[in-house]
């Protein structure tokens, strides 16, 4: 059985235009999944349905075997512990320090006030500095967030996410306010959780070379629905003029028909 | 709603207020025969006499101990106003703010709240509060109280919604509970800000609280009112003297702390 299932997913914010429609696809344990396509195109709303940080409207997405849109709030709150989240702005706690930015990625497993008192195992704290070192800010530990750059809090954010330690990571846009050099140092850690540790990721992309270069599969999303689904190695010029609207009007299913 | 409605709506609710404030005022002076405009009227006059008698004598310093004891019992009780509406403040707020804001209802209710307390001076609380609980200090404190919390909850909701909504969406997708999100990603972020508007409540709760003092016969507004009208100009002006003081004191201490904090 897969680790995702998502069946005629649809989702509308405001009642009037869909912005997700119909959308259909498996993804298996271990596999690293770039989305791509323009902006507004509803990559992130896709994300945010897997976690319910917004309400399924159609359809279903079954993580794990349990469908996410029917857990009530307990339920969904263990199923969140299972899901780490990146955010193209890192979403941190500015103020807070690093190693407390981190160790936030176990409050899903506390009681309330433990979590308010700040209570942690050893192990957990263990466990934050040993993935502090593996992604390389091991001596940032200690400073405010607001004092790091970027790339170095981006690494955070995925030190909070691995922290929790999740069968599925979800990244939105998580190099798209970082310079080149600091964005292969978080590609090519994305890339280590599923090689490593086997983890699945999904990773929301615009650039299209990257998404090639290091996921296994892509799926190329247009107004709200899917245009391309395959391994990278399939996506060609033809299917990113598509995803990207380059060059006509038409819908995806007359455009393939003409290509074919 | 559009910006616009809630405009009209809200200089609707302030025209509201305002009526209603006259309406209490008029009928709280016609009741306990308490003459406002004569009162305020007196008051430039007591100016002047205060300028014109503006000397400590000895026989007044004798006075001291009875004036700082009231001082005294003044800031308590405006700290107390204050912490005490600093808590039912902040859960008001939790309410209010779109970041932290859970149902709809409790959001109206707390907007509610802060806007009926703040949009009604302290000093119309004063009256207000004389006719259920009289003369005493339960009713300076409290009146200091509601201003407080309107004041403060109005504060807290800007404080919390300017907070970065980002780091509460992050909380939330890793399965932690509504009051982990409050206490570890909002009250972080907030912090500064909150302690400034606390620091800020005080300051201004010792100055209403003079005011208050006067009409509901507590603290150093009693002393003042007492003095003043058994004609003992050097003892008016010593308290008047102590409570500038005061505050200065107060504001000095809260600009040191602020600049610690931030
Ligand atoms: N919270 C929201 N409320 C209303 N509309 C939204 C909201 N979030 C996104 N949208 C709309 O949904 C569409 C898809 O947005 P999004 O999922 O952010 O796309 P992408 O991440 O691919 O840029 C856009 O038209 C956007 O305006
Ligand atoms: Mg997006």
């Amino acid at each position: 059985m897969p680790l995702l299932q998502i069946k005629d997913l649809g989702k509308s914010y405001n009642s009037d235009a869909k912005v997700l429609q119909g959308l259909n696809f498996e993804v298996e344990s271990g596999e690293f999944l770039s989305i791509i396509g323009p902006s507004g195109a509803g990559k992130s709303t896709l994300l945010r349905c897997i976690n319910r940080m917004v309400e399924i409207d159609e359809g279903k997405v079954v993580f794990d075997g349990q469908e996410v849109g029917k857990l009530n709030k307990k339920e969904l709150r263990k199923v969140r512990t299972n899901i780490g989240m990146i955010f193209q702005h890192y979403n941190l706690v500015p103020r807070l320090s690093v190693i407390e930015n981190v160790l936030h990625g176990r409050f899903g497993y506390k009681t309330t006030i433990q979590g308010v008192l700040g209570r942690f195992t050893e192990a957990e704290k263990e466990h934050a500095f040993f993935l502090l070192k593996k992604l390389g800010i091991e001596e940032h530990a200690y400073k405010r967030c607001d004092q790091l750059s970027g790339g170095q809090q981006q690494r955070v954010g995925i030190a909070r996410s691995l922290i929790q330690e999740p069968k599925i990571v979800l990244c939105d846009e998580p190099i798209a306010s970082l310079d080149p050099n600091a964005s292969k140092v978080i590609m090519d850690h994305l890339k280590s959780i599923t090689q490593e540790l086997g983890i699945t990721c999904i990773v929301n992309l615009h650039q299209v070379e990257i998404a090639k270069s290091y996921s296994d599969r892509i799926i190329g999303l247009n107004k709200g629905g899917i245009v391309f689904d395959g391994p990278s190695y399939r996506l060609h010029r033809n299917h990113t003029d598509q995803i990207y609207g380059t060059q006509t009007q038409a819908t995806p299913e007359i455009r393939e028909l003409i290509m074919v | 709603m559009n910006e616009k409605t809630m405009k009209a709506s809200r200089k609707w609710q302030t025209i509201f207020f305002i009526l209603l404030i006259i309406g209490m005022t008029l009928a709280s002076s016609a009741i306990t025969g308490f003459n406002i405009i004569h009162g305020i009227a007196t008051l430039p006059k007591a100016g002047a006499w205060i300028l014109s008698n503006l000397m400590i004598t000895q026989e007044s310093l004798e006075r001291l101990p009875t004036i700082l004891e009231k001082l005294l019992e003044t800031i308590l009780m405006s700290i107390a106003a204050t912490t005490t509406g600093t808590a039912v403040a902040f859960f008001l707020s939790l309410m209010g703010s779109k970041t932290t804001g859970t149902k709809k209802v409790f959001g109206v209710f707390a907007r509610f709240v802060a806007s009926a307390s703040r949009n009604i001076p302290v000093v119309a609380w004063a009256l207000i509060l004389l006719l259920s609980f009289g003369q005493n200090s339960v009713t300076g404190y409290l009146a200091l109280f509601v201003g407080s919390v309107g004041f403060l909850t109005r504060a807290f909701i800007e404080s919390i919604d300017e907070a970065s909504q980002s780091a509460v969406e992050a909380l939330r997708a890793t399965g932690a509970t509504y009051f982990q999100i409050v206490f570890k990603a909002v009250v972080p972020q907030c912090m500064p800000q909150m302690i400034s508007w606390i620091l800020f409540m005080i300051e201004t709760n010792i100055r209403n609280a003079t005011l208050v003092g006067i009409l509901t016969g507590t603290g150093i507004g009693y002393t003042f009112d007492l003095y003043y009208k058994t004609l003992n100009y050097n003892a008016v002006a010593l308290v008047t003297f102590s409570i500038i003081l005061a505050v200065i004191v107060i504001e000095l201490m809260s600009n040191y702390i602020r600049k610690v904090i931030i």
